[in-house]
């Protein structure tokens, strides 16, 4: 029996293949749910009764179940209505609608520590709302939200390994097979871990330098 | 039998979150009040390898470690152990907030009066920071109750096993079953949530304000397991 | 008639069952500084914030050199890019530039184009002397300078009028100098200006007539010299006793 080390060094090129796919569903989902993040966190606090209640129904529902659920309901529940949806676009999709209710939360918070003088301000000058909300809100919002978004994106990576419950060929996924072939199933996860914990590490040293590059002194 | 699935989904839960509080207590107030080597060197880098490692590899890594040094694990005492213990590393950062926001004032008063740190611990901080952090710990509950649903994937049958089993039995609409999943575990985050807001106001001191205005839903800690 | 820039006839406006504003009505000519005094809570913001319609009034008409924009069917927002806003807390945009703050308007509001519209920017930083700041952040100017930039916000759009409330309350004492001396410049070039001011060597300097307010009706008004050596209110002269104390 090798060693753990040349061990890891033999399955490598699988899991990170594994990696490569997990990183991608990541990465769609995360545009998926800022777009909607952006969206519903503007639309519950400008916009009428109707589109508040509606937003709020999708938060909460998204919020007070599992991502597992979710990502089932998609991949194993639309089929019975006789929609079929690939194992990585359900994936993407659920994650994407799930961080899209957390991502709003986060931009409706970033929202309301907005000062209203810069609204009052922004419509003294002639804005109407959407150019007030468009080039004074929306950017303030967004940079208030940083701190916040990139916690977002650790979580998605770690919770992208939910896809292989939905047979996604993920690097969990990558992890499974391997294991059954070499039947180091320990090992092989250990390294998958290994894996997630560098993924994490980067992106997160990324987005602070990122972070600090984009500082804008005061706020 | 969803509901029996549910009833073990809950079992996981408590357990989960008990051995969270048993994990989280201690290591929450050696955290601010325990030597600094230790917490740099040890603390500190278990917290980031908690936050950065998902609850599922965990879970694998227990199961299987466990099979490897000859001990055979259950599906769910694996599972309790890694989510509790993921758990009790979030629950520790809840204590630890709630102790930094305490204000350093009240142990000081209590030096005064001649208690010793320990005791100035055990009576003065701990039951005002307890009270702190009931708002965040709403939120670790439901966290670990949705994250319950990973046992799913080492055999247990908790509420989706059960949903899945249906579904093969009977050749059920699967999206039938699973939404009433998913509303059997809205419900219980929803039941369990207004539950710690009655503990939480039950307990609550005039004065001494442990929840702010203004708080979302399922609260207002953001910062939670899927 | 022709030189009338402003006309509020009847303004009344209330929140809740609070009445803030009882039938209030005021002349403005071009070129004019007005002052508004009074206790707080008269409703001297109130006033100018109705006057653009940012919090329009209940009842009242106004005219702005003729038009009513109290009138269905106007464009509040055109009426407010010509009106300019000066604040009490400044309210710059944090997240742009001194330069931004003042050019977003502009390109923004008017449509001008960003070479252009950065020359006409960079022309009102240098009127409030301030062309040196035009890379800062509101976050990294003394509340003075803020203020200036503020006023340069709304000086960009070439205003009919200007509307100041309470523009160096927020200040420290040794900051109001650098930016009543910008308003007094303002007022000498010929800009139509309300204020609403404690600062009474201000305005006993640069207002055409001092209006007090008390209790959300205007009453009293004149020039400076006879509203604060002899006004005929009983109200007014206690107001201005008070406040002279504290000099
Ligand atoms: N948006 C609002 N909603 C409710 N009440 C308001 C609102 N704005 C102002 N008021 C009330 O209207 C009254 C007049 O306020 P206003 O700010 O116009 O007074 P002011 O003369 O500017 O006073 P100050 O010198 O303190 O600035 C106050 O009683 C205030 O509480
Ligand atoms: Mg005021």
């Amino acid at each position: 029996m090798t060693s753990f080390f040349e061990y890891a060094i033999e399955i490598a090129p699988v899991l990170l293949r594994g990696a490569s796919m997990t990183l991608q569903i990541v990465a769609l989902a995360i545009v998926l749910g800022i777009a909607l993040g952006v969206l519903v966190g503007l639309a519950r606090v400008y916009a009428g009764r109707t589109a508040y209640a509606f937003c709020t129904v999708y938060v909460e529902a998204i919020r007070g179940t599992p991502l597992l659920v979710q990502l089932f309901l998609l991949y194993f529940g639309l089929p019975s209505v006789g929609i079929y949806i690939s194992s990585f676009w359900a994936a993407v999709i659920g994650m994407g609608i799930n961080s899209g209710a957390y991502q709003s939360e986060y931009f409706r918070g970033a929202i309301q520590s907005i000062r209203s003088g810069q609204m009052l301000a922004a419509r003294s000058i002639g804005m109407n709302r959407r150019q007030a909300i468009q080039s004074i809100i929306v950017p303030q919002m967004l940079r208030r939200a940083l701190p916040s978004w990139s916690n977002e994106l650790m979580y998605m990576i770690k919770y992208s390994s939910l896809a292989y419950m939905i047979q996604t060929p993920e690097l969990m996924a990558a992890a499974k097979e391997m294991s059954a072939q070499t039947f180091r199933t320990f090992e092989t996860f250990l390294l998958a871990g290994l894996i997630y914990l560098v993924i994490v590490a980067i992106v997160s040293r990324a987005l602070m330098s990122l972070e600090n590059r984009i500082k804008i002194p005061g706020l | 039998m969803l509901l029996e699935g549910a009833a073990e989904t809950v079992r996981l839960t408590a357990l989960m979150l008990a051995l969270g509080a048993a994990v989280g207590l201690p290591f929450g107030v050696l955290h601010v009040y325990g030597p600094r080597i230790l917490r740099v060197a040890v603390l500190d880098p278990i917290v980031v390898f908690f936050r950065g490692i998902p609850s599922l590899v965990l879970m694998m890594i227990i199961y299987f470690g466990a099979s490897e040094i000859g001990l055979d694990l259950s599906g769910f005492i694996a599972s309790i152990l890694a989510i509790g213990v993921r758990s009790g590393i979030y629950q520790s950062q809840i204590v630890r907030g709630a102790i930094q926001s305490v204000g350093s004032g009240q142990m000081l008063a209590a030096r005064a009066i001649g208690m010793s740190k320990w005791r100035a611990i055990r009576f003065i901080v701990i039951p005002q920071a307890l009270r702190l952090a009931l708002p965040p710990w709403s939120n670790e509950y439901a966290g670990v109750l949705k994250e319950s649903s990973l046992a799913y994937a080492l055999g247990v049958t908790e509420l989706m096993r059960q949903g899945r089993y249906i579904v093969a039995r009977t050749f059920g609409n699967s999206l039938l079953v699973y939404t009433v999943c998913a509303a059997i575990y809205f419900v219980l985050v929803f039941l369990g949530i207004r539950l710690l807001r009655k503990v939480e106001q039950r307990f609550s001191v005039p004065g001494f304000d442990a929840a702010p205005q203004g708080r979302a839903f399922f609260g207002r800690d953001l910062e939670s397991s899927r | 008639m022709t030189d009338l820039t402003l006309r509020l006839e009847g303004i009344c406006k209330s929140f809740g069952s609070l009445s803030v504003l009882k039938d209030v009505d005021l002349d403005v000519n071009k070129g004019e500084t007005k002052v508004l005094m009074g206790p707080s809570g008269t409703g001297k913001s109130t006033l100018l914030r109705c006057i653009n319609l940012l919090d329009p009034p209940d009842t009242g008409r106004i005219w702005l050199d003729g038009r009513e924009i109290t009138a269905k069917g106007i464009n509040v927002d055109e009426v407010r890019s010509s009106i300019g806003m000066v604040f009490q807390d400044f309210n710059l945009f944090t997240h742009l530039t001194a330069l931004d703050n003042v050019r977003i308007g502009l390109v923004r509001v008017k449509g001008v184009d960003k070479k252009t519209a950065t020359d006409m920017a960079m022309e009102e930083l240098r009127r409030v002397d301030l062309a040196e700041k035009a890379a800062s952040y509101p976050a990294q100017l003394s509340g003075g300078q803020q203020q200036r930039v503020s006023i340069a916000r709304a000086l960009a759009l070439k205003p009919r009028l200007i509307l100041f409330d309470e523009p160096t309350s927020a200040l420290d004492p040794e900051l109001t100098g650098e930016v009543l001396k910008v308003m007094s410049r303002l007022a000498e070039d010929g800009m139509t200006m309300v204020i609403a001011s404690h600062e009474i060597d201000f305005a006993r300097s640069a207002a055409d007539e001092i209006v007090f307010m008390a209790d959300g009706r205007i009453v009293e008004k004149g020039p400076p010299d006879v509203m604060f050596t002899s006004p005929q209110q009983v109200r007014t002269r206690d107001f201005f006793r008070r406040i002279g104390e504290r000099h």
